[in-house]
């Protein structure tokens, strides 16, 4: 990915992400729920962002957009200044390939699949020759400290171990950005300070994290709160790191 | 292009994973494929045995009868046989003709001591054992002095053989048939099944003026065998045949014939395109049974994008295109199907070669029928395959994701 001039990484403080009056509905006519009612929301390249709110807030809703997985309805979405909002759906899948990495709070491994397999999928897609695609899968699963367990499936791991698959996953094709939705929704408190560990170490190698929680003691770790209500971001706290 | 091969090791990772479904999936191909394949591979040995066994009529053979078609049919005065001199007339007047081997037929029962056996008397000339390519085993045939002297003398075949003398040698012994003694001069080759199941070695020959003289007691010619020569075309020999014969027997204007001339070689032809219909009728419908397979193809791997829905989502939040996971469903079909046919060929070769023989037909290997088969199940894969992987591309991530 040398020769990709997109893919130089941005100087650490510049507007990676940047919401402009973002809005999103579902349904239509008496029917129709507005979720987001014009967000404006700035990210910057190597910052750790939390996103935290009530359910229903349309936190979820925001980190769709984020994600390049869903469109607003109305108003722009810059990501690396591309207006994600007029790409296609498959141009949004190929930003998603180059640029994001993503962590989910159901974890969202293939079943059957051992972990190196997981791990090796986002370098699939990226058309990676199949020695590349196994050293790199083998440096990401050891960087979260799974190295031994690259043949056990889903199955055969906790829920912890399952989660840092899932970074190894995300990471491994050195993404701008990572997207955690709820890391640690299913994990309990030591396994959850251990992913937020992980989190924070790739934040350091320069990687921007946008995580959605509801847990403060997970925010804690973030330098940018971003707090969401009634489809609206209305309150950002910077915090030192 | 360069998605191709790590999307065949996902299709064979996907198809390793379920192996059991995977297998439910390709029965009806599976099956399908066997059907056709089986159904065409058998139809071409039996018609190669059709072929086979018409040609064990003798080949370049014409047959010439009096009377129409099969039988001797309709009413009116049964037309009249033929006589040595139609045959001295068809060999010496036609051109082409090699011999012409005259035939009267009489039926008794062959007696030598206590042994008794009922079989079929056939008059003719030595010119039979040349028109029907038929070799004594031991012994000669007819000498033209014995021929002409209408002599007690005869040629029997294998089964009459087995059936008077046992193991004994038969050469210069004499039997009984009817009121007349009969020396043995010669035995013939066995032949086996003829063309329509009767049996070739149950016969006595015997010079034709013997027969005529002591047994049917008139001087007919109850069928002629006309051997032509390979370089004649045989329907210009037929036809000469013809135009003789209806002088000869007096037949003008647009009167129909009263004789028939069988062309074995036609014949053939007849019977060999009425087995290929047979066998194309079998395999179309075997061919309904794999458009079944590929059906249940559908219905499984909709069964599948349904169930992996949630996959499908990881693999789109990842950065998968729709193209590339409608490519990887469509391969994952067309592998299935490929999977399927290469198995129905397997167990189709299996069953042609072990049922061939229980049907007396050959086994016939037919390259080009299994080539169609193969082509036409991956061909299935992607008709099948297409709907199902293109309602995966189409799913929505944030849905997919979503989905339990």
């Amino acid at each position: 990915m040398g020769d990709d001039p997109g893919a130089a990484r941005p100087a650490l403080g510049d507007p990676l992400i940047q919401l402009r009056g973002v809005t999103k509905t579902f349904g239509s006519g008496a029917a129709s729920f507005q979720a987001l009612r014009g967000v404006d929301f700035e990210v910057t390249a190597g910052d750790f962002v939390a996103v935290m709110g009530p359910s229903g807030s349309g936190k979820s809703t925001m980190m769709n957009i984020l994600g390049c997985l869903d469109v607003p309805t109305a108003g722009e979405f810059l990501f690396k200044g591309f207006h994600v909002e007029q790409l296609t759906r498959d141009e949004r899948a190929l930003l998603r390939r180059r640029y994001l990495g993503f962590v989910f709070q159901g974890f969202n491994l293939l079943a059957r699949t051992n972990a190196l397999e997981n791990v090796e999928l986002p370098l699939l897609y990226r058309g990676e020759k199949p020695r590349a695609r196994r050293e790199a899968a083998m440096g990401a699963l050891a960087q979260v400290g799974l190295a031994d367990w690259w043949d056990h499936t889903p199955a055969e791991l906790s829920g912890g171990q399952q989660q840092r698959v899932a970074i190894a996953r995300a990471i491994v094709t050195s993404p701008q950005v990572l997207l955690a939705d709820e890391p640690t929704g299913n994990l309990d408190t030591a396994r959850s300070l251990e992913i937020m560990e992980l989190l924070t170490r790739f934040n350091r190698t320069g990687i921007t994290i946008l995580m959605v929680t509801h847990e403060a003691e997970m925010a804690a770790y973030a330098h940018t709160v971003a707090h969401v209500r009634d489809g609206l971001v209305d309150q950002v706290e910077a915090r030192a790191p | 292009m360069s998605m191709l091969g790590p999307t065949l090791l996902l299709a064979l990772r996907e198809i390793r994973r379920h192996l059991l479904r995977s297998f439910l999936t390709v029965l009806g191909i599976v099956i399908g494929v066997a059907a056709v394949v089986t159904m065409v591979t058998l139809g071409n040995g039996a018609t190669a045995a059709v072929r086979e066994q018409i040609s064990g009529l003798g080949v370049n053979i014409l047959q010439v009868r009096p009377g129409q078609g099969f039988g001797r049919g309709g009413g009116g005065p049964a037309p009249a046989d033929f006589d040595m001199d139609d045959v001295a007339a068809i060999r010496d007047q036609v051109a082409g003709v090699v011999v012409v081997a005259p035939l009267s037929q009489s039926s008794g029962t062959a007696v030598r001591n206590a042994a008794n056996w009922s079989t079929t008397v056939n008059g003719t000339t030595s010119d039979y054992f040349t028109a029907q390519q038929w070799d004594t085993s031991s012994g000669r045939t007819f000498s033209v002095a014995e021929e002409q002297a209408g002599k007690a003398v005869c040629v029997i075949g294998s089964t009459v053989q087995r059936n008077l003398f046992r193991s004994e040698d038969p050469l210069g012994q004499r039997f009984r048939l009817r009121d007349l003694s009969c020396e043995v001069i010669g035995t013939l080759m066995t032949r086996g099944q003829g063309g329509f199941g009767n049996d070739q070695d149950d016969v006595v020959l015997m010079p034709i003026k013997t027969v005529q003289r002591r047994m049917t007691g008139n001087r007919n010619v109850r069928l002629m065998m006309v051997k032509v020569d390979p370089a004649y075309d045989t329907t210009a020999v037929t036809a000469s045949i013809q135009s003789l014969l209806r002088e000869r027997r007096n037949i003008r204007g647009a009167k129909q014939d009263d004789f028939n001339i069988f062309d074995t070689a036609q014949i053939s032809q007849t019977l060999q395109g009425t087995t290929r219909i047979l066998t194309a009728l079998l395999g179309a419908v075997a061919a309904v049974s794999l458009l079944v397979g590929g059906i249940g193809i559908m219905n499984i791997m909709l069964v599948s994008v349904t169930e992996r829905t949630r996959e499908i989502g990881i693999r789109l939040a990842i950065g998968a295109v729709g193209r590339e996971v409608l490519l990887q469903f469509l391969v994952e079909a067309i592998v299935l199907a490929c999977l399927g046919g290469v198995i129905g060929l397997l167990l189709a070769l299996l069953a042609s070669w072990a049922v061939a023989p229980l049907l007396q037909v050959p086994f016939m290997f037919d390259v080009r029928i299994n080539v169609i088969a193969f082509v036409f199940s991956a061909l299935i894969g992607v008709i099948f395959g297409y709907f199902p992987a293109r309602r995966a591309a189409q799913l929505n991530p944030i849905d997919a994701l979503r989905h339990e």
